[in-house]
């Protein structure tokens, strides 16, 4: 509930402008199930639940790693422009 | 990790990793808070990128945690796909890889959600609570995982940008999310019931295509938006699954972000989320209002004259569309900006909050193009200049300029704001051809007295427009 809140807060303000790059950030910070897929692939006993973990921490680390990459290649180009028009 | 630890600390191992945690929550406010400003943006993604590795760190280190292995394989082929994939795609391709990660990012909290399910051999050890979230989680993150692909296909093009309709489908859909949450109810009440846990993985995979397939392409942004939001409420739910906090706070964090920003997108074309998902707009059924009676002559020009009006103008607005993403025309544009300003032309670029495929895409390939920041203006800061523009340059865009919005009740477009582009002296529009755009509707300004087409792909017709202006020196 809090956190919610706590996001409408930081959401509200933003300018359209950075609508791609925040979309793109939330969307890396949702890979953070890569946490549940490590608590999932690290236990053992049950073979199949760890190739099942084991393929959730592939897919979670593609969100993550690829997510922040591609929003910070974006973001990258706002900053030449800034250093530019100093 | 833990057994590396002295005994001493590893008592206190569970303490520890919560304060990590929140630590690691606090940074993700605080990125995505800096992720608000421009000035701030990158250091905030970079931010966030530490506070989750943080994350992984701690959760490393929990005792439950006793096999490597299978984590260490899994990173690495995750970050190799992630990095590559990352680093080749276009810029003009950002919506369709945002989409992609994100329907991965559901995908792994549904995962999460069966090996747990998996791992637990004797399911009456699950609480009835504990079964509800497991169910919730495979329900939302398979929706998010199938509809993220079906969206990565519309805007890709492998599957058709129109809304895919058959009689009742909103109907049957209603019926089968019904039915998903009928069957979570079961495996709360039965949880050794197999047969309930494969029907709903197998009806949620089909409700993430169904509830995608129907809407247009040009509404794609609002649906990645909006799944983008089911990602993060499938990591709350699969936090709440194996009883983790970063998770489930994350998630929320994360849920309510993308509802919140779904939320203004809808607001920008004037369409209510319900509108949007289940509408089915934008083909050829949504009709295009009353007939009008204006002759549907268009005048057809040339690069020569297009470069003689823009050359001698005051003032000459741009307005970039998907058309200019879809050529790669960005740098080109700049080239032909550039010279206009030579000549003493003043040129600004006006930008529709939804032109392209996603809000700011057209920011983002401006920049990338070196376009200064401060030549961008939003729609509500140009519309009053119109007015006193002489050529507006309408580049691969069209229902952001429709004055149907404007004018015709009718139209499905109605009351969606757009770019006053009809007010100035002289629009030319870069199109391919003279079909409707995306949402399908035909334009009147096509046709307009004030109005010049200039045919061909955005980046070609530049071109010419470029050497054209060469010529005049």
């Amino acid at each position: 509930m809090l956190a919610s809140f706590v996001g409408f807060e930081l959401i509200s303000k933003v300018p359209p402008t950075l609508h791609t790059p925040l979309m793109s950030g939330a969307n890396a910070i949702s890979g953070i199930t890569i946490i549940g897929a490590l608590v999932v692939a690290g236990q053992v006993g049950d073979e199949f639940a760890q190739i099942i973990g084991f393929l959730a921490i592939v897919f979670a680390t593609i969100n993550v790693v690829g997510g922040f990459m591609v929003t910070d290649r974006m973001l990258e180009m706002f900053k030449k422009k800034d250093k530019k028009d100093e | 990790m833990s057994e590396f630890l002295p005994a001493s600390v590893q008592s206190f191992l569970p303490s520890i990793i919560q304060l990590v945690y929140l630590v690691a929550t606090g940074i993700f406010i605080f990125g995505i808070k800096r992720l608000g400003s421009p000035a701030t943006a990158r250091s905030g993604n970079q931010l966030a990128a530490l506070g989750m590795l943080i994350g992984v760190i701690a959760t490393l280190f929990d005792q439950q945690i006793v096999s490597f292995e299978f984590i260490i394989a899994g990173v690495v082929v995750g970050s190799a796909i992630g990095a590559v994939a990352a680093k080749k795609v276009e810029m003009t391709s950002m919506p369709e890889m945002v989409a992609i990660f994100n329907g991965f990012g559901g995908g792994a909290s549904a995962l999460v959600a069966w090996g747990e399910f998996t791992r637990i051999s004797d399911p009456y050890l699950f609480s009835n609570q504990d079964l509800i979230t497991i169910g919730l989680s495979i329900l939302i993150g398979s929706i998010t995982f199938t509809g993220s692909f079906i969206a990565f296909g519309k805007l890709k093009g492998f599957i058709s940008g129109n809304p895919v309709t058959f009689p009742g489908q909103n109907i049957v859909n209603a019926l089968l999310t019904i039915g998903t949450l009928g069957l979570i109810g079961w495996l709360a009440v039965e949880p050794t019931s197999v047969l309930a846990f494969w029907l709903l993985f197998g009806i949620a995979l089909l409700l993430g295509i169904f509830t995608v397939m129907p809407i247009g392409g040009a509404d794609m942004p609002v649906v990645i938006s909006l799944l983008n939001s089911y990602s993060g409420i499938a990591a709350a739910m699969a936090g709440f699954v194996i009883n983790n906090n970063l998770l489930i706070i994350s998630g929320a964090l994360v849920g309510a972000a993308g509802l919140i920003l779904t939320n203004i997108m809808c607001k920008a074309m004037n369409r209510t989320l319900g509108n949007v998902l289940f509408g089915a707009f934008g083909g050829e059924s949504s009709g295009a209002g009353p007939a009008t009676d204006t002759d549907k002559t268009v005048r057809e020009t040339t690069p020569e004259d297009v470069a003689l009006q823009c050359a001698y103008a005051n003032k000459v607005i741009i307005v970039p569309g998907y058309g200019l993403a879809v050529a790669q025309a960005q740098h080109v544009l700049k080239e032909v900006a550039d010279k206009l300003e030579k000549r003493g032309v003043e040129v600004k670029y006006g930008i529709h909050p939804v032109a392209g495929r996603m809000p700011g895409h057209m920011n983002v390939l401006l920049a990338e193009a070196d376009v200064p920041y401060d030549q961008l203006y939003d729609m509500e800061q140009i519309n009053p200049e119109f007015k006193s523009t002489d050529v507006v340059l309408i580049i691969g865009a069209n229902d952001v300029v429709n004055p149907v919005a404007k004018t015709e009740p009718g139209s499905p477009i109605y009351g969606m704001p757009v770019m006053n582009v009809d007010e100035a002296d002289r629009t030319i529009i870069f199109k391919r051809s003279l079909s409707p755009g995306f949402a399908g509707i035909d334009n009147p300004l096509f046709y307009s007295e004030s109005n010049q087409m200039f045919f061909g792909d955005a980046k070609d017709s530049l071109q010419s427009l470029s050497h054209a202006l060469k010529d005049l020196d």
